[in-house]
């Protein structure tokens, strides 16, 4: 059974019944699902949880769905012991959530699998999203599960090959011609015209939630402890602030210790609206123009970029932001000492931490957690150029020569 | 009548002119402010738009060509 009691405003506190609804009427603040915590306390357990599936819904008594999951196999994804990174960096105890190894290559699986319960649960016969990338493909295989009709929407100046990962699950898929903000400006509309579940709208604060399943795992394969530092990127903010959210409540029911962890959020400097407020102290996160290969955290505006940059100062952690190059850079380190093929975004990670080790703001003996958003094959070509073979004759003498083997 | 919510970024220069009180007056949009931080740099305000949809795309148009930066309040729809 669920434990959530209602939607509360994160700026004014003011509630809501658990209803689709993403924003405070009164003072236009995102809203969140809050629980009873003390009759979750004593309902949930170490034992009881290890008795779950090895999914993500193995704490679905944590989350705030009444019905049966729309389950496509999300989560338990692996936490590995990054030894060889970690000695690279300068990391005794350094650990990679490798996220892109859920369904459809990427975290968004996780909210998009709670949304999409709701939405059932809703009533909701139709779903929508507006994406580029991973939210259209997770959304448009949970919808094919559900059963569910479901629109994606994609501004048109987007290549065709990221849309396949959308198109094979046959959701209607509309290419918007225009900018990112005539696409925004248009799902403003459809929300308030049509009776669609809005995945990341107007079901918003139930998406938020799936998040939290990566800090449950990650303390549950630390053998229940939280980490001393993680380090995630930010695009909206919101799986930033709910990793955060997730280690919170686990100490809140005393499944692990209270939390020391320091929370790093990192970005390409192409479009750092959060990292830069940080760095300049501000409480306000300017809007920017977006200019970044890694495109699933190209977010200009971000909803939670306030709450995530308190996340980041309360829990004494930081923020660092890469180029381009050196996000590839961190593809390319991820792949060749733990082989794991990360998206561009994973990139910006990797780099991230290089630097923040190098400085020492993370130390050499802390336990620190990477998180990887998504797969390589996503954007493999942005590094295309480790594409160069040796071409020789079907003959060992060509094949020596190449090598430069001595005769 | 529909209502639109938006958050208006002013750069250090438009801080001191009344642009929200123009907007009301020029294209008949009920203006409701729910929170906001300016100070003599740079400033923001959150608020509610009522009024003739025509009305406030023309007025928001006519704000972004003040040089006011205009956001929708629930931040960026479309995700990667």
């Amino acid at each position: 059974m669920s434990y959530a009691t209602a939607l509360r405003c994160r700026k004014c506190g003011h509630e809501y019944p658990l209803k689709p609804l993403n924003v405070c009427n009164f003072c236009l603040s995102p809203l969140e699902v809050i629980y009873d915590y003390k009759s979750m306390t004593k309902a949930i357990s170490q034992e009881k949880l290890a008795e779950g599936p090895f999914t993500m819904w193995r704490y679905k008594d944590m989350l705030p769905v009444e019905s049966d999951a729309v389950d496509i196999g999300t989560g338990f994804t692996s936490l590995v012991k990054a030894d060889n990174l970690g000695r690279e960096l300068g990391l005794d105890h350094l650990y990679i959530k490798n996220d892109g190894l859920n369904p459809t290559f990427s975290f968004k699986d996780r909210v998009v699998s709670v949304a999409m319960t709701k939405a059932r649960e809703f009533g909701f016969d139709t779903v929508a999203c507006a994406s580029t990338g991973n939210l259209a493909a997770s959304v448009a295989a949970h919808a094919a599960k559900a059963k569910l009709k479901a629109y994606v929407f994609v501004p048109a100046s987007v290549e065709t090959g990221k849309l396949i990962g959308a198109a094979i699950y046959n959701p209607v898929l509309i290419t918007v011609d225009g900018n990112y903000d005539d696409v925004n400006r248009l799902c403003r509309q459809l929300v308030e015209k049509y009776n669609w579940g809005f995945i990341n709208i107007n079901l918003r604060p139930y998406y938020a939630e799936g998040s939290k399943t990566l800090s449950y795992e990650v303390a549950e394969q630390l053998g229940w402890r939280a980490p001393d530092c993680v380090i995630a990127p930010a695009a909206s903010g919101l799986l930033f602030t709910r990793i955060w959210k997730g280690l919170d409540e686990l100490a809140m029911m005393r499944l692990i210790e209270p939390v020391n962890t320091h929370m790093f959020v990192c970005q390409a400097t192409g479009c750092s609206p959060i990292v830069s407020a940080f760095q300049a102290g501000s409480l306000h996160v300017n809007p920017v123009e977006p200019s970044t290969i890694a495109q699933s955290i190209a977010i200009g505006n971000p909803a939670d970029g306030y709450y995530a940059l308190r996340v980041a100062r309360q829990s004494g952690g930081g923020a660092s932001a890469v180029t381009d190059e050196e996000a590839i850079a961190g593809m390319k380190l991820l792949s060749q000492t733990e082989g794991i093929f990360t998206e561009a975004v994973g990139g910006v990670v990797i780099g991230a931490l290089k630097k923040l080790v190098a400085s020492k703001v993370i130390k050499k003996n802390e336990v620190t957690v990477a998180f990887i958003t998504g797969a390589g094959p996503k954007t493999q070509d942005i590094v295309a150029d480790t594409v160069q073979p040796f071409n020789i004759r079907p003959t060992l003498e060509s094949l020596e020569e190449v090598l430069n083997v001595p005769a | 009548m529909v209502t639109r919510q938006v958050m208006f970024t002013f750069p250090s220069e438009l801080v001191e002119e009344p642009l929200i009180y123009y907007l009301g007056q020029k294209f008949n949009i009920i203006t409701s402010i729910r929170r906001a931080d300016v100070s003599e740099n740079k400033g923001w305000v959150v608020l509610e738009l009522e009024g003739e949809e025509k009305d406030i795309e023309r007025g928001l148009v006519w704000m972004a060509g003040k040089g006011v930066r205009v956001d929708p309040v629930s931040g960026d729809l479309v995700e990667g």
